[in-house]
């Protein structure tokens, strides 16, 4: 396929998909404004942003999951009205979504007729779904079992679920929002090759990703979306990832953090042969052993649901394993609390913030407490010692520039940043001997990653141990002293990251063993 | 939304809706709602008389009020109260029967601790449940007031009841734990309070309560990890709050409170153990607490305004045709209105400051 | 205890089951799209005076049916306003509508028919009464069989065969239909219906429509088949116990059957001796009345297997962020 003719070719034809001045607000929260974009039939085209950004809901609108506030959406050049998703289905349009939107205790079978039944009764409906799910499996090699329950069926099998959904529903657009962050480089792969075939099959596909090489490898064209509004469209073949990168973030983006090489001590954590079981009773941590030493940053590099979640929360306290676990030669207990893992002077910058390492309706000055409101400094006998807790509050918003320096305000009022700020300025001047850091600027924006990788260089430089978990490459590589890769619930080596790169990273984390690698 | 439209504005709506509706229903029936309103009013304020009624059964109402509220905040809906309230009776019995007590004051205390004692353990079970094995703490709670129902009944007409008594009630308590009334209580300062009214010293036990409620939730360390829990259970697990213990003593502290209304409604008013004593105070509490925001000031003058409604209600019933079960209605209308309308009320007056907010800004 | 006895007995319980299994269906609709319904008393209860008192006024029964439906439908239309329109807390709502129901009843009972919150006595066309099947009284002759035939399976109103019909349909419903395949997908994740282009909103207020139905079929029979008019709080916890049985049966409609059957048979045993005796142990009639509770918490506590509820049941739908 000779990409210049057949371009030409697409130039001439109507676009697939036209969005023009789209602009829609969640509260006083404006997720997308004036946006305007074109999709030509027959192409992968790759919509990129960070976190936040505004691209999913700018997919959802396009998918009559959300209504935009203004705007027009033109489908093969004409106008089209999109008020659900039974609009968008019969416009051709089908969606994977992150999350997937599966019935768990369904079969396969099940959740692909749903809402696309032939008639009121099932059986016609199931034979006729049967045979063309065959056929479906042999065009694009999407193979799975119809008749498997999704919940015993792994992550990557039900994605392709979600791409069987769209194309039995005779999806000619398919949308597909963050489809490799639960995939291994393996599965992603794969993914890549059966959106190749869709391609080629004529049919359009848009791809929302915040990563660079996904954009760089499959795309025809891509839009780059900051802040709610649409930066750039370029052709991926004219462009680099560095300009990318450029107009993701509005300026240059600092890739290395400015720090003094470690001075590392004696080990702080030392994990031999920790296994941890999930509630669903997989194995999700399989025998790790690790160490941290005083003054140095330990990054765990890894595709997301590898089993460094399930690692954290066993340190933090928040989940059980079993294995050896000391802090400073002293052997913890691998199933207590966060209250004892905080007496060990472990501190805990956990995964989900807003889930977990705030009370999104306390205050700020509660939650400035949180973890810690047994400590003799915030108690009075049986009582919070409120007063206290209010102005160490205001002394640390000054100190990590929170915005608004407001003790009284609800965590649920401050940005991402600044409810990040929060937590880390409560788990940093505890002084702990070991920090656990999880994805620490995830959905943060850019000044304040800055602030709070320094923060956490200071710590590591104070002399603290740091174990950093973070799904982001870059922040693993600028940030940690020593990387371990993991990969379906084992660490798959140690690199030093000035002697190591992306690629060799990349094929550790998709599971290659040292010896290939 | 501003604080003070939250917690004022939305309950008031609410409860205008409610009286709104319930007028309509007085208009129905054929009987003038402004002639029935003034007639509560008197009947339930007009005197001394009058309020010693409407705080009698505001006592009871604080406290199912309260022990609905403390376990919300944990994020329990604990409709159990009703039957923590029977067994918390019983308890009440037991001790005012079987121990001499040599003064009401110390007969009091053992009242409390023993009806504390058995509503906590009639509501320990479920919370047990719902902490170990996860069973819903509604449905147990529900399940477990018809329980409580049939062993109240077995108890009394069994084991309780006086020999060659007919009525399925325990025997007169002694005349040692006689709890003194505010006719009583006032007459020492020169206060003349009806005689016949059955308010008694347990209302300032109940004030007493909501204070301590108030305490508890809002400056120690334990409310801080009830509503902790309440609020974020991944959150709970993080800061080292075991789910385990807050599901635990919440709901023993919520039953505790729903047993100590047995001083008032058994101890002090009935002075012996009857069936159905509770007469569903403790669903009228899941009414007083989401009135009050769960927060024991606005229980304690939810309490009072269904104290108001109980004892207005009665008179309605003794000298019109609407009767008692109005209270019902307008209970069900609140519960309705600030319970499970809570957003079609809230959700126009958070527009309207948006715009408010907006024109200024 | 002889044939006879035992027949009674069961006969009764069949009376019995009947409003159980009727309402623990209702619920079954209504949970399994996803909506709790603790107000299937209140929503009985209704049904119930309704169809009395309009049975009571026209003389006509099937009327009286169609009213107590209508009532019904009306709080079953006030639940879903309030936990799918505003997705209010369903529990909440439920108890609302409970007491509602509880005092509107009495309150217009009172004002009507001025007999201390009952409706005026049933009779002929005003009541549902016992259908005589064919050769009921043909084969009443023949040992065992016969009297199984004439005095258990013939003889009870219609409302009983079709509360009985009601299971196979359910279960059909639910499992070979469009309609149920929605149902249940919508009970589990609403999300995935919403995004097949499915009205998530329309689903369940079809299911608590349905729910509102049955419950007004079950609240009918208790006033006009089971009983001859109405009484002040007559559901007597009935809807609880159907709840239970919902839960016992795991929200499956063969076991729902099942699990009233049993419930019918306590209650009928209840009514028919105060205190039973085992050899030398006597139970009082108490422990009968308490024993479906007893039971659904032994259950709901899993140390009988464990009851897992639909799981999106309780939680309104609000599209994610």
């Amino acid at each position: 396929m000779t990409g210049a003719t057949l371009s030409e070719r697409r130039e001439t034809a109507a676009p697939a998909i036209e969005l023009k001045g789209i602009s829609k607000a969640f509260g006083p929260v404006q997720a997308n404004r004036d946006i305007s974009i074109r999709v030509m039939p027959g192409t992968i085209h790759g919509i990129i942003g960070e976190n936040g950004a505004g691209k999913s809901t700018l997919m959802s609108i396009l998918y009559g999951f959300y209504k935009a506030d203004r705007g027009e959406i033109f489908i093969k050049g004409r106008k089209t009205e999109i008020p659900d998703s039974q609009a968008a289905i019969s416009a051709g349009i089908g969606m994977v979504f992150q999350h997937f939107k599966l019935v768990e205790n369904f079969t396969v079978l099940e959740n692909i007729i749903l809402g696309a039944e032939d008639g009121a009764l099932l059986n016609r409906s199931m034979a006729k779904a049967r045979t063309e799910l065959v056929q479906l499996e042999r065009e694009y090699g999407l193979n799975v079992d119809p008749d498997a329950v999704i919940e015993e069926i792994g992550v990557g099998k039900q994605q392709r679920v979600e791409i069987l959904k769209a194309l039995y529903r005779r999806a000619e657009i398919l949308i597909l929002d963050e489809p490799t962050g639960v995939l291994t480089p393996a599965e992603a792969d794969q993914l890549f090759r059966v959106l190749g075939r869709l391609r080629a099959e004529g049919k359009t596909i848009i791809l929302i990703t915040h990563k660079l090489r996904e954009i760089m490898e499959i795309t025809d064209t891509v839009s780059v979306m900051r802040r709610g509004e649409m930066t750039a469209t370029v052709k991926t073949a004219e462009t680099s990832p560095e300009q990318l990168a450029e107009l993701m973030v509005g300026r240059k983006v600092l890739l290395r953090v400015d720090k003094a090489p470690a001075k590392p001590g004696a080990p702080v954590l030392e994990v031999e042969n920790l296994r941890v079981v999930d509630e669903a009773g997989v194995e999700r941590v399989k025998g790790i052993s690790l160490n941290v030493r005083a003054g140095e940053i330990l990054g765990i590099a890894g595709v997301a649901g590898n089993g460094q979640s399930e690692l954290l929360e066993v340190l933090g306290g928040m989940r059980s394993g079993r294995g050896v676990l000391r802090m400073r030669g002293q052997v913890m207990d691998p199933g207590a609390d966060g209250k004892a893992r905080r007496a060990m002077g472990i501190a805990h910058v956990p995964e989900d913030r807003q889930r977990e390492g705030l009370i999104m309706g306390f205050h700020a000055w509660e939650n400035v407490a949180f973890g810690y409101h047994d400590d003799a400094r915030y108690r009075s006998g049986m009582f919070m010692n409120n007063r206290a807790l209010r102005e160490d509050t205001a002394a640390k918003m000054e100190r990590f520039d929170v915005r608004p320096p407001d003790p009284w305000l609800a965590a649920k009022n401050f940005s991402g940043g600044n409810q990040q700020k929060i937590v880390v300025a409560r788990e940093i001047e505890q002084n702990p001997a070991l920090l656990l850091v999880g994805q620490p600027t995830r959905g943060v924006d850019i000044g304040a990653i800055e602030f709070i990788h320094k923060q956490i260089v200071a710590l590591r430089d104070a002399g603290a141990a740091v174990l950093l978990v973070s799904v982001e490459l870059d922040e693993i590589l600028s940030l940690s002293d020593r990387i371990a890769v993991m990969f379906d619930g084992r660490i798959m080596g140690e690199r030093l990251p000035g002697q190591t790169d992306e690629t060799e990273l990349g094929l550790l984390m998709a599971g290659m063993s040292e010896a290939a690698a | 939304m501003p604080k003070w439209a939250e917690v004022i504005l939305v309950p008031l709506i609410s409860l205008l809706l409610a009286a709104i509706l319930s007028a309509l229903v007085i208009l129905a029936i054929g009987e003038d709602p402004v002639a029935a309103v003034k007639m509560m009013v008197e009947g339930a304020l007009g005197s001394t008389y009058a309020w010693g009624y409407t705080l009698y059964y505001a006592t009871n109402f604080m406290f199912t009020g309260l022990a609905v509220a403390v376990a919300f905040h944990a994020r329990m809906f604990n409709i159990g109260g009703e039957g923590q309230a029977m067994i918390g009776g019983l308890g009440v019995a037991l001790a005012c029967l079987y121990v001499p007590w040599p003064h009401w004051s110390l007969g009091l205390l053992g009242a409390i601790l023993a009806g504390g004692l058995f509503g906590a353990g009639w509501a320990l079970i479920p919370a047990w449940l719902q902490a170990k094995r996860g069973s819903h703490v509604v449905i147990t709670t529900i399940m477990f007031n018809f329980i409580a129902a049939s062993a109240l009944n077995y108890i009394l007409v069994n084991l309780l009841k006086p020999k060659g008594s007919q009525d399925p009630a325990s025997a007169r308590f002694p005349e040692a734990v006689h709890l003194p009334t505010l006719h009583e209580l006032l007459a020492p300062l020169g206060i003349n309070f009806s005689k016949a009214a059955p308010a008694n010293v347990s209302l300032l036990v109940a004030v007493a309560a909501c204070v301590l409620v108030w305490a508890l939730i809002w400056r120690t360390r334990l409310g801080y990890e009830i509503r902790a829990y309440g609020q974020s259970e991944p959150g709970a697990r993080y800061a080292g709050i075991s789910g385990v213990r807050i599901i635990l003593i919440s709901m023993v502290i919520s039953g505790a409170l729903a047993g100590c209304m047995a001083i008032n409604n058994v101890m002090g008013e009935a002075e012996r153990l009857v069936l159905n004593a509770t007469e569903g105070a403790g669903f009228i509490g899941i009414a007083v607490a989401l009135m009050g925001r769960s927060h024991p000031f606005g229980v304690f003058l939810a309490a009072i305004l269904f104290g108001f409604l109980y004892q207005g209600g009665a008179e309605l019933a003794l000298w019109t045709k609407i009767p008692r079960e109005m209270i019902t209605v307008i209970q069900a209308l609140v519960i309705l209105f600030t319970g499970a309308l809570d957003n079609m009320v809230r959700a126009p007056l958070e527009r309207i400051f948006l715009a408010a907010r907006r024109g200024r800004g | 205890m002889d044939f006879l006895t035992i027949l009674q007995i069961l006969d009764s319980s069949v009376r019995l089951a009947t409003p159980l299994l009727l309402a623990c269906l209702a619920g079954l609709y209504s949970e399994r799209a996803g909506i709790f319904d603790i107000g299937l008393e209140g929503k009985m209860l209704a049904a119930a005076f309704l169809s009395a008192a309009v049975a009571a006024v026209t003389g006509s029964v099937w009327l009286g049916l169609l009213a107590g439906i209508a009532a019904s439908m009306v709080l079953s239309g006030l639940h879903g306003l309030a936990s799918i329109t505003f997705r209010g807390n369903q529990l909440i709502s439920g108890v609302a509508i409970n007491f509602l129901a509880s005092g509107l009843t009495v309150l217009v009972a009172q004002d009507w028919f001025a007999q201390g919150g009952r409706t005026p006595s049933l009779g002929g066309d005003a009541r549902f009464t016992g259908l005589t099947l064919p050769f009921a009284d043909a084969l009443a002759g023949v040992p065992v069989i016969g009297p199984v035939y004439a005095e258990l399976i013939s003889g009870h109103s219609i409302l009983v065969y079709l509360a009985v019909a009601a299971v196979p349909a359910t279960w059909w419903v639910l499992y070979r239909t469009r309609f149920g395949l929605r149902l249940r997908a919508v009970g589990e994740n609403p999300a995935a219906v919403d995004t097949a282009g499915i009205s998530v909103v329309g689903l369940r207020f079809a299911a608590v429509a349905i729910c509102g139905l049955l419950c007004g079929i079950a609240g009918a029979y208790l006033s006009t088949a089971l009983q001859a008019g109405f009484v002040k709080e007559m559901t007597a916890g009935r809807g609880f116990i159907a709840l239970a049985a919902l839960i016992f049966a795991k929200w499956r409609p063969w076991q729902a059957m099942w699990a009233c059957l049993l419930f019918g048979v306590l209650q009928a045993i209840a009514l028919r001796y105060q205190n039973i005796r085992l050899g030398e142990i006597t139970i009082p009639v108490q422990v009968m009345d308490a024993l479906p509770y007893v039971l659904t918490v032994v259950i709901l506590a899993g140390f009988v297997g464990k009851a897992i509820a639909p799981r999106a049941g309780g939680e309104p739908y609000v599209k994610e962020r």
